[in-house]
């Protein structure tokens, strides 16, 4: 018998809100019915509703319990599959009596349901991996005590500053002896690169359109007064998108790394910009791949593409704007190293390091020993699989990618075997600070052999109080509806995060990350050079991974 | 830590003024080993100073393959020194000690210098590498003009063992160390000083960055950098590539190992090689605690300080003789009519160098050079 008119009797296709991730906690008691948690919902997971119901209620001269039957307000979680609740819990932010809040779901089949019309599932955020990475299992076991007495963090002179550029030789240096004196041979002709004096951790590439503009000027102003007030010298990645006219022309470009990767968004009015530009840029790093996504291309959501985002980077409103996975005019690592190194390092009148920037891989040690050969390369950052990301398909965030660590370890142990460990430095990216950990993870990584580290996530989730975590809560970048205002171009989201706050945070996490590195260069002995590559400073707890990383084992 | 005491004079005197320097500064558990390095020999070397001279230990099946080896390259034994052995207590003694000095097979005689050096150089390392598995070869040095004597024990007790006090074994640059091995397992090749072709260094410290030191000298491609048993080792190696490798005057190994803050580099007028050479070398950077005594080639000795200056150090003397001492006492032992009020104490920034033949000293301070 064919079902009556707009009666529905197959309920089978539909979900129980127990296959969430989050399953919304209301407590009827406490809400006041204001409305403020339905308005905040990003994904517009709770809904108001009227529900009629018996409802028990007494009153009167003597009152007395009775049931009625009433229509009632409530807020309930609607169980469409394309509206989930991401457990933000922005809801339970705004609410003024506590009367809800999103409880994780355990149980949860969600990624069965979420590649609904034959498209896989994407998110924005961090790699949903909550175990312990190799980074937080490594420990600081070559403490100084007796035979060297350990220095004081608090007493002795630092020099926690790392270079990027390449450093020529000693060997190679044009020097000459006169009287006694060691003088510069200008004579030789011979090309010195350039190289800039950084904090080992830097602000790792996020780019203007994924990130707000309150976020990003947050950033911004923070960077430069860490530099100029607080006298470390940090820097930041722009990230593929281009970079404000009016900040290329100002002083404050020195402070900023321009990226350019394979959409080259923002590279036209870089290079009109060029004639104009009082100061250089730190550096310029060339994108081939990304640790969230390797081998992936990047992707702007036309929601973000307003006419701010569209102005600099050259392009109309609200389409979507890809960057394919590879520079499409390039084929193979020589000519992409050759060819796109030698024009930009040329474009900035070789005062520009220029580096690479490649996703962790197995092939890494290709890159990088094209790279050692090539005396223009300034650089070779890597980022791990533990990296952040705007947008990227849920399966090549979870599953694809190398780890940092031993990536690093392993191209530097190259490095070291050719005598080039000084000469190109490495960058590693990618789940530093994952844990919260900042300066004990960068320290590992110096330690296996890195000369800086980029950090991203731990920067938004410190400065803007991101809500994301690493058991998949929040992760919507990718829609536009940051609910912090982090990674939205909507005004009404993005105003609710305070620039001034953004970098007022960003100044106390770095130096109090400039505090914890010298707390632990200080017990190992080590304070007017980083420690880069002083693997006997590191252990770890399992046999394999200590073989791994050639560094000792400890349990 | 490490006790030290090295002489510089422009007469011969014993190696017994160095060890009885060692013995006023003894405290705590000393008795890891005594090394020692003689430079521009007197007594029965005096007129062999051309002719290289192999010093080293072997047990009767080494001293066969060495010898059998020696031959075979061309090396004809000129002379060969061997301690009059006293048994003492405690030291256990190995089967044959010497100092043998060779004659150049003949078709290397009339080639450069430099090249005798190299060759010098890998036939030690290939007796080291013959002899490493069983023990049975421990070499020092082959070098012209230069001894190491090296044992296991308290100072003055191997003094005693070697009869340091009755032969005439002399010469006008001594340095000696008294070993304090508190942190691996007592090995000969760890004990102090090393020397490595022309250049000898040793240290009463310890160096956190000795990894990533080792691991930038092991890959400049340099066979003679090599062995690393100890974390000062090092030292000698920096400075003879500093000098040797890279031709730089002797300052620029403070320069090097103590690098100065770029703000300070600024008041340089070597400024613009120092930057250059502050980026280039900084995996050589050391952060002590460190005070590092050496010679070079022409006879310079000096004492530098970590940057922290974690390490005690003093030079003193007289003209015609000055003693570098990782403490006052043994100063005190060594010269006591020189004028206290000069001593020097070298601080942070301070190199003192004492001029061949011990005629001169004088303080080059880093800032102000």
């Amino acid at each position: 018998m064919e079902p009556a008119a707009g009666l529905r009797l197959d309920f089978n296709h539909k979900l129980t809100i127990k296959e969430f991730p989050y399953i919304i906690r209301w407590r009827e008691d406490r809400c006041k019915r204001c409305g403020q948690c339905t308005a905040v919902c990003p994904q517009g997971a709770i809904r108001p509703a009227v529900k009629y119901m018996r409802v028990i209620e007494s009153g009167g001269d003597t009152p007395k319990p009775r049931p009625v039957r009433r229509i009632i307000h409530v807020i309930e979680q609607v169980n469409d599959i394309e509206h989930y609740c991401t457990g933000c819990a922005i809801c339970a932010l705004v609410c003024p009596n506590n009367a809800i809040e999103p409880e994780y779901n355990p149980q949860n089949k969600f990624l069965f349901y979420k590649n609904r019309g034959g498209e896989g599932y994407k998110r924005g955020g961090r790699r949903n991996d909550p175990g312990v990475s190799t980074l937080d299992r490594l420990k600081f076991t070559r403490i100084s005590m007796l035979t060297d007495p350990a220095l004081d963090a608090g007493r002795h002179e630092f020099r926690v500053r790392s270079y990027i550029g390449r450093i020529l030789p000693p060997e190679e240096l044009p020097l000459k002896v006169e009287n006694g004196r060691l003088v510069v041979d200008k004579s030789s002709g011979k090309f010195i690169p350039p190289v800039r004096e950084i904090f080992p951790i830097m602000i790792g590439s996020m780019s203007i359109g994924a990130l707000s503009p309150t976020m990003w000027e947050g950033l911004a102003m923070g960077v430069a007064y860490l530099n100029e007030v607080e006298g470390i010298p940090v820097v930041m990645c722009s990230g593929e998108g281009g970079f404000p006219p009016r900040l290329l022309k100002s002083r404050y470009v020195k402070y900023f790394i321009l990226q350019i990767a394979s959409g080259y968004f923002g590279w036209d009015s870089i290079i009109h910009t060029l004639p104009y530009m009082t100061e250089d840029p730190a550096a310029i790093e060339i994108k081939y791949g990304q640790g969230a996504k390797p081998g992936d291309g990047g992707l702007l959501m036309a929601p973000k593409v307003i006419k701010l985002i569209a102005e600099i980077r050259g392009v109309p409103q609200f389409v979507d704007l890809p960057s394919p996975p590879t520079h499409q005019t390039k084929y193979s690592i020589e000519e992409s190293v050759m060819k796109m190194i030698q024009s930009m390092s040329m474009a900035f009148g070789f005062r520009v390091p220029v580096y690479p920037k490649i996703s962790g891989t197995r092939t890494a040690k290709a890159v990088l020993n094209n790279l050692a050969r090539n005396p223009y390369a300034a650089a070779l950052c890597i980022d791990g699989e533990d990296g952040g990301t705007g947008a990227a398909y849920n399966v090549s965030l979870d599953k694809m990618g190398h780890p940092i660590a031993s990536n690093i370890r392993e191209c530097y142990l190259d490095l070291v075997k050719q005598g080039k460990q000084n000469e190109l430095p490495l960058i590693a990216a990618g789940g530093i600070g994952k844990k919260g950990n900042l300066a004990a993870n960068a320290a590992a990584l110096i330690m296996l052999g890195a000369s800086a580290v980029a950090v991203g996530k731990y920067i938004m989730q410190a400065t803007a109080d991101c809500l994301g975590d690493e058991y998949n809560r929040c992760n919507i970048c990718n829609t536009g509806k940051c609910p912090r205002g982090i990674t939205t171009q909507d005004p009404k989201l993005y105003r609710r995060l305070d620039p001034d706050k953004v970098a007022e945070r960003l100044v106390e996490v770095f130096k109090a990350a400039d505090v914890e590195l010298r707390k632990i260069f200080a017990p190992m002995g080590r304070s007017t050079e980083l420690p880069i590559g002083m693997s006997d400073g590191l252990s770890i707890d399992d046999k394999a991974m200590a073989e791994r990383l050639e560094i000792s084992y400890a349990c | 830590m490490c006790r030290l005491a090295a002489i510089t004079s422009s007469k011969y005197f014993s190696p017994m003024e160095n060890i009885l320097a060692l013995e006023t500064m003894k405290e705590g558990h000393d008795g890891s080993g005594l090394g020692l390095t003689l430079k521009d020999l007197g007594g029965e070397f005096k007129d062999l100073k051309e002719y290289p001279i192999l010093s080293g230990i072997c047990s009767k099946k080494g001293r066969e393959t060495l010898d059998a080896y020696m031959d075979e390259m061309g090396f004809k034994l000129l002379y060969r020194w061997r301690p009059k052995i006293k048994p003492v207590k405690g030291i256990v003694a190995r089967d044959f000690y010497f100092a043998s000095v060779y004659d150049y097979p003949e078709e290397w005689k009339d080639k450069p210098f430099e090249e005798k050096e190299q060759l010098l150089m890998n036939i030690r390392l290939t007796l080291r590498k013959m002899g490493e598995a069983d023990e049975s070869i421990f070499v020092f040095s082959f070098y012209p003009d230069v001894i190491t004597l090296k044992e296991v024990g308290d100072p003055l007790e191997i003094a005693e063992f070697f009869g340091l006090d009755k032969d005439i074994l002399k010469a006008k640059i001594i340095f000696a160390q008294g070993r304090q091995n508190t942190n691996y397992q007592i090995y000969l090749y760890a004990c102090h000083p090393f020397f490595l072709q022309g250049y000898c260094t040793m240290t009463n410290g310890e160096n956190t960055a000795f990894v990533p030191i080792r691991e930038f000298l092991m890959s400049r491609g340099f066979p003679g950098y090599m062995g690393y048993n100890s974390d000062s080792e090092v030292f000698c190696h920096i400075l003879h590539y500093c000098m040797r490798q890279l031709k730089f005057p002797l300052t620029y190994y403070k320069d090097i190992i103590t690098p100065l803050k770029w703000e300070e580099i600024e008041q340089r007028p070597d400024r613009e090689a120092l930057s250059l050479l502050k980026m280039s070398l900084r995996s050589l950077c050391i952060d002590g605690p460190n005070m590092v005594i050496g010679f070079i080639p022409d006879g310079t000795c000096f004492m530098v300080q970590d940057a922290k200056k974690l390490r005690p150090g003093v030079v003193g003397g007289v003209p015609g003789k000055y003693a570098l001492m990782s403490e006052l006492c043994g100063l005190d032992k060594v010269i006591p009519e020189r004028d206290e009020s000069k001593d020097i104490y070298p601080m942070k920034y301070d190199m003192v160098i004492v001029s061949p033949g011990a005629k001169e000293v004088k303080v080059w301070n880093q800032l102000q050079a």
